[in-house]
């Protein structure tokens, strides 16, 4: 026991120090890079690189886009996250038991998730096509007549547009993890087609949902993270638009960053936006218990 | 249901779970077909209204364009950025792993600190990145991603392969050092091969997410070193006329995924949850 864990000090650290090099190397020197820069005033045509001290982080606060794409993250965020929740859970206990084909089953619901989130909304975009896409042909079938729906231009309709492809894209990945959080409960509490609702409900609030609850709460700590940062789907769907109506908090930055090139500016909100998300996931993984 | 015998009850149950389970798949797996499907369409077939739902022949062309107009070489750029960095990123990152996993080196708060590198939003890193790429030079260069891919898989890798490392017991690794291995050969004899299931899963979705990226690439890019997703939505305008280089090129983009995945399926749900599940 005592040989293994007492290694001769240089081991130990040989074996850790190209992995803390590389992420020193594109994590840290680059955010050092960044903080001086945000206390300059540099854009692609000023180069003056003297001190202008906090203008830029002032400036933030007056910064209304900034605030609104702050709030359509999260107006996203709360919609999907609860919806691909419960989604996944009802079709986690549909899948729990015995079913014919389950495997390949699935395999199938697995696709969505493994693919790129650009090829994703690229795909959406070619579905929600007022005139060539299926969508809107299938709607009209119930409709009765043609509906030339503009899903990515129309301001009532972009932001479902947004959610039914983020739903599509991550509920399986929902799935598959509650699934196998679900398979790990005792199987007598989880059947649900051997009780009456009453009962089943009690024994899922007071038995299963405490045993998956740890494996559930890093499941929306992930996709809440994810949520948070979304930008390819946006990107390929909308690209923010119209106006700056879905213009969420990666797409603003980018915007600010490579298309105005508000260079220092942009670093200022990179620091806002890494100091809200280091105390949000800081405090989260504490308190989840996730460190161990 | 009174006065139905148990067992039909549990019958139409089954048959009831099934219609909605496989009516679930189809909903679900619709917009890849539809993806494939237009890949495969011809012109008249794309932009026909109403819209038809498959291609009447399975024909090629809208593949051959891509290859003519050297569009399909950034296919080839994300499978060299993703492989290589995927290389290194599980070659660096089990070892760290296993710093962490045996030797607790640098306490709880270094593995804290590793986990919490990935969380960070992609954009907010990728401008100070891009700042500090075009001081050195690296914007477009191969090197460039790959030390970026690399460097951004590794807390995955890291984090993987510590569950997977704590799970190997002990007593092998002591046995081997009382008949003489080194420390590097018990690594790489004992360690590494009972931690084989863990490396290829954790290689899977290292490579998956590397793959995937559009952030950095649409940052870090230009001509050279584009990689399909950047390609993709270079295909966007104002007209809906290159809907058929969307599809071949999100196709083309889509397969090898689809293979590895398919390949190494088993492993791949503890994978997909961080290991949040053991299984």
């Amino acid at each position: 026991m005592a040989a293994i864990a007492h290694p001769d000090r240089n081991f130990k650290y040989c074996l850790i120090s190209p992995a803390i090099f590389l992420l020193l190397l594109v994590g840290l020197f680059p955010l050092i890079f960044s903080l001086v820069v945000s206390f300059m005033r540099v854009t692609m045509l000023e180069t003056d690189t003297s001190f202008a001290g906090l203008v830029n982080y002032v400036q933030l606060f007056h910064d209304a886009r900034l605030w609104q794409s702050l709030l359509h993250t999260a107006l996203i965020m709360v919609i999907a996250l609860p919806i691909e929740l419960l989604l996944g859970l009802a079709m986690a206990y549909l899948f729990l038991d015995r079913l014919p084909g389950r495997q390949l089953l699935v395999s199938l619901l697995m696709l969505p998730t493994i693919i790129s989130p650009i090829v994703a909304g690229a795909t959406w975009r070619l579905l929600f096509d007022n005139r060539y896409g299926p969508i809107n042909q299938i709607i009209g079938w119930f409709a009765g007549h043609p509906v030339p729906a503009l899903w990515t231009v129309n301001p009532g309709l972009v932001y479902p547009a947004i959610i039914f492809c983020e739903i599509w894209q991550w509920t399986p990945f929902m799935f598959l993890i509650l699934l196998a959080a679900l398979s790990n409960v005792d199987r007598s509490l989880t059947e649900a087609a051997e009780i009456d609702g009453a009962r089943f409900w009690r024994s899922f609030r007071y038995v299963v949902l405490p045993a998956i609850f740890p494996v559930m709460s890093i499941a929306i700590l992930i996709r809440g993270l994810d949520l948070f940062r979304i930008f390819d789907i946006i990107w390929a769907l909308t690209a923010g638009g119209p106006g700056t109506m879905t213009e969420t908090i990666s797409v603003y930055t980018y915007i600010q960053g490579f298309r105005q090139f508000e260079t220092s500016y942009t670093a200022a909100i990179a620091f806002l936006v890494i100091a809200l998300l280091t105390v949000i996931v800081t405090w989260a993984i504490r308190r989840m218990g996730l460190a161990k | 249901m009174k006065g139905v015998p148990f067992h039909r009850r549990k019958e139409t149950k089954l048959v009831l779970r099934y219609l909605i389970a496989t009516f679930l798949v189809v909903i679900f797996v619709f917009p890849i077909y539809w993806l494939f499907a237009i890949s495969f369409k011809t012109p008249g077939e794309i932009f026909a209204f109403p819209p038809v739902w498959y291609p009447k022949s399975i024909q090629f062309n809208n593949y051959a364009v891509l290859f003519k107009d050297g569009d399909a070489k950034t296919v080839g750029n994300s499978l060299v950025l993703s492989s290589v960095s995927t290389f290194f990123a599980m070659i660096f990152g089990t070892i760290a792993a296993y710093s962490l996993a045996r030797f607790k080196t640098g306490g709880e708060n270094l593995g804290v600190w590793i986990i919490s590198q990935r969380m960070m939003p992609p954009v907010a890193i990728a401008f100070p990145i891009f700042l500090f790429y075009v001081w050195l030079g690296w914007v477009d260069t191969y090197i460039g991603l790959i030390i970026l891919y690399t460097a951004f898989s590794l807390p995955y890798v890291i984090w993987m392969m510590r569950g997977y490392i704590e799970e190997i017991p002990l007593e092998l690794e002591e046995s081997a050092l009382i008949d003489g291995c080194n420390r590097w050969e018990v690594l790489w004899k004992v360690v590494l091969p009972m931690a084989r299931s863990g490396l290829f899963a954790t290689a899977v979705f290292t490579f998956v997410f590397s793959w995937n990226d559009f952030l950095f690439a649409l940052i870090l890019t230009r001509t050279e070193v584009m990689t399909y997703t950047v390609q993709v939505t270079h295909y966007f305008g104002g007209q809906s006329n290159f809907w058929s280089k969307i599809a071949a090129m999100s196709v083309l983009g889509t397969i090898p995924v689809f293979i590895t995945v398919a390949t190494l399926q088993r492993y791949l749900v503890r994978g997909i949850s961080m290991g949040a599940v053991k299984g």
